[in-house]
């Protein structure tokens, strides 16, 4: 892959810059003790380090998701160039390009190997009956798929197990040789302390649910290339695919309604408290006019008008991507829009507060300027609430996908992303067997996602506001 | 008291403006309307009589602020933002744009809302109290941990699950209440049992937990310490101190939503076809009949600032703490 097929879409750039951002910031707050000391406390609590886990493995696969180029054909043309495809695909998609690729015809149940609809068969000797037909990828290497089918999976998942299983034997050794290495004790040692839980983090939690997500992620994927593992939907796509692209969705819209909106809100929150005066009035009523309209009605209204605009002027757009794209970058931005108000609230709220205390009263009669005093006094000591309220909203947003995408209010509807996934379950439910795979999968993924996070936002909660810890 | 009510409703037209100029220039400004008559009638075959037809019939074919052509008054009044913007400070709504009374449709369409939002609202604070009172009162043992632990899985557990799970398996596998629709008078009992149930199931987790902080948060105060100090017994402290105190964070939160319950739920009237102003608002998004959905987010406006109007009075009431200023 060289750089001239690159694609890259807004939220792309986006995301890179909010990794970008948190790396900084990572960097500038273990270089100060105050804002290490409630790190540490996350790491060293077992939810904490558990959950982070989890998360991890989310923010892998989002970001591996969100590098996206054309990819080159397989036949290079006359001159022996390469030749790419006009197609924008992803970098997790190549990874996976299996399970992109292997398309049914319509549904079909999980680890199936036949079709979940009857349909006329034609037999070698030219009648015709009616049966369900094989799958053309799931189960495919099965010669006698009735007697086989069970020894298989059992055999597939014992491997994947296996696999998972050798996996983290291999990073768990590689973590304790590291840790011997640091501490200086002997192998045994260290390894005898992380067995029992004797480590300050606890170390024992993190490889169990990483063991954990390994075997389960070894199970799946061993499963996956054999079987259409969670099933396939309407039009035969595979619905652990949809599952692991709409990761990506969830995390985006997590996440980048945040970055959209924190500037405006620190910004005009810490304004309002510190000023006062007419600032504060006019930011006042900004917030209060735009917190007065419902939530969902702003955002659909906006999202109506964009559909206007895009399709009046749909020549703007090279690709299905870039205007899905688009679409998700402005739900991000209205979404941001409605949610700013509760923060700059909190902000001025402090602001106020902070503005009164000695050292920023000395400051002020030092004759140190409004900036100065912002950025060194004031900044610095509401960074917490914008923090934990970042994290907090974070479960709140990916379920709020969710219920627009339901009410076609939210990402595109080529997009993958559990609302899709969810508002196609809908007529699903209502058949005769019923297909609840679709439904299952996307409530399991966006479950782990949205448990996780909220775990680790009391964690970190608890960690950077040590009022709360009494009573939590 | 009177003087601070006439204060805070004066208060209330600025916003109310703002909301107003906000709906216009979203709905006018950003599109012009020719822009949506070209949506609605579809892009092909669309030539300029049609839409000057279609503008015509639902009045948006006049100026949007200044109207050069009319005299006096008229060159004011006879405008979009007049006819369209204004005229929602009377609770003129007007018509819809497919020609329906939007003002009669919502006052039919409110009291199915209301059918399930009170339910909701009432069950659900008696379950959630009464549960985070029991979780108060075992407070530290592992009937905390594990509460503690269900409410926050009940809180990742999308909205959406709750109903297209309840829906399966009440309605389709149990056969107790059918899956959707609704009756006038009495007979919509059994169309609202499932919905007011899911609905109260959807809000355990958040609110049961919310309940639980205030109440741990009174019990760690000095007056519960004085109480029992004197020898009253826990169940008696928890009953008349701690939820006469943690009353008041819970009086003002639900009172700051009550007007927004006419609003009704979105999802859930979608979902089991009650026909609110919830599944209006949804039928209008997806229909694109944007006079509905600016009538609808002018009412909410004004709902939500009569809950914040509401909120401001309730506190003085209960808490004599709270001066008025």
């Amino acid at each position: 892959m060289n750089m001239d097929n690159l694609v890259i879409l807004w939220t792309d750039a986006l995301v890179y810059l909010l990794l970008v951002v948190a790396i900084a910031f990572g960097i500038y707050a273990s270089r100060k003790e105050h804002l290490r000391a409630p790190w540490r406390y996350v790491i060293r609590s077992k939810v904490g380090i558990g959950t982070l886990v989890v998360l991890l493995f989310y923010v892998v696969i989002g970001l591996s998701d969100s590098i996206h180029f054309h990819p080159p054909l397989d036949e290079p043309d006359k001159n022996g160039e390469v030749i790419y495809s006009s197609e924008v695909i992803s970098l997790f998609d190549q990874m996976v390009s299996g399970l992109r690729a292997r398309q049914e015809k319509t549904y079909s149940a999980p680890l199936a190997t036949h079709l979940y609809a009857k349909e006329n068969i034609e037999l070698p000797d030219g009648t015709t009956i009616r049966d369900f037909p094989r799958l053309k990828y799931g189960g495919a290497h099965l010669q006698d798929p009735e007697k086989d089918w069970k020894g298989d999976i059992m055999a597939l998942s014992a491997l994947g197990i296996f696999k998972g299983l050798v996996l983290t034997l291999v990073l768990s050794n590689i973590l304790l040789i590291f840790l011997t290495i640091r501490s200086g004790c002997s192998f045994e040692h260290t390894a005898r302390n992380v067995l029992v839980g004797r480590t300050e983090i606890p170390w024992c939690v993190a490889l169990a649910v990483l063991g954990l997500m390994l075997v389960v992620f070894m199970w799946s994927a061993e499963l996956a290339t054999k079987y259409h593992l969670l099933g396939t939907d309407k039009v035969g796509e595979d619905v652990f695919y949809q599952s692991l692209k709409s990761i990506r969705t969830g995390l985006l819209i997590g996440t980048l309604t945040t970055l959209v909106m924190l500037p405006a809100a620190v910004l005009l929150g810490i304004m309002a408290g510190y000023f006062r005066g007419w600032v504060d009035d006019v930011i006042q009523y900004t917030y209060t006019t735009l917190n007065s309209i419902p939530g969902v009605l702003l955002i659909a209204a906006a999202i109506l008008m964009l559909q206007i605009y895009m399709s009046q002027h749909a020549d703007e757009f090279n690709s299905l991507v870039e205007r899905a794209d688009l679409r998700l970058l402005f739900l991000c931005i209205i979404l941001g829009v409605t949610s700013w108000t509760g923060l700059c609230r909190l902000l001025r709220g402090e602001a106020m507060k902070l503005r009164e205390v000695d050292y920023v009263q000395a400051a002020t009669a030092f004759g140190v300027g409004h900036f100065q005093i912002i950025s060194r006094h004031i900044l610095p000591n509401v960074l917490h609430i914008v923090l934990i309220s970042v994290v907090l909203d974070f479960s709140r947003l990916v379920l709020a996908e969710a219920v627009l995408s339901y009410v076609n209010i939210g990402v595109d509807p080529t997009m993958n992303s559990w609302g899709n996934m969810i508002n196609s379950a809908r007529l699903e439910m209502a058949r005769e067997p019923v297909v609840w795979w679709s439904l299952a999968a996307a409530m399991i993924f966006m479950f782990t996602l949205v448990l996780s996070a909220n775990l680790f936002s009391d964690v970190v909660r608890d960690a950077f506001d040590p009022r709360l810890r009494s009573t939590n | 008291m009177m003087a601070y009510i006439i204060r805070r409703v004066l208060y209330a037209i600025p916003i109310l403006i703002g909301v107003n100029v906000l709906t216009f220039m979203l709905f006018f400004v950003v599109n012009s309307p020719d822009d949506m008559a070209r949506m609605h009638l579809g892009q092909k075959r669309v030539n300029q009589a049609v839409i000057e037809n279609w503008k015509q019939e639902r009045g948006y074919n006049r100026p949007l602020l200044y109207n050069s052509e009319a005299e006096g008054v008229g060159s004011i009044t006879d405008t979009v933002f007049f006819q369209k913007s204004v005229k929602l400070f009377q609770f003129d709504f007007g018509s819809s744009d497919s020609g329906r009374d939007i003002g009669y449709d919502i006052s039919q369409r409110m009291w199915p809302s209301l059918a399930i939002a009170i339910p909701v609202l009432m069950v659900g604070l008696l379950v959630n109290i009464s549960y985070a009172l029991l979780i108060a009162f075992f407070r530290a043992t592992y009937i905390d941990l594990w509460s503690v632990v269900l409410c926050v899985v009940m809180m990742s557990i999308s909205g959406l699950f709750y109903i297209i799970g309840g829906q399966y398996l009440v309605s389709k596998l149990l056969h107790l209440v059918p899956i959707s629709g609704y009756d006038t008078g009495l007979g919509a009992w059994k169309f609202l049992v499932l919905p007011v149930i899911i609905g109260v199931i959807g809000s355990i987790g958040a609110g049961t937990r919310w309940y639980r902080t205030l109440f741990l948060e009174e019990i760690n105060k000095d007056y519960v310490r004085t109480a029992r100090a004197k020898g009253l017994s826990e169940r008696v402290v928890l009953f008349r101190h701690v939820l006469k105190n943690a009353m008041i964070p819970i009086l003002t939160g639900v009172v700051v939503v009550l007007p927004l319950l006419f609003m009704g739920s979105l999802i859930t009237e979608s979902f089991f076809g009650i026909p609110g102003l919830g599944s209006y608002t949804i039928d209008a998004i997806q229909r694109q009949d944007f006079a509905i959905v600016r009538s609808m987010v002018f009412l909410g406006s004004v709902l939500y600032i009569l809950g914040l109007l509401l909120t401001d009075i309730s506190y003085t009431l209960v808490d004599p703490r709270v001066r008025l200023s």
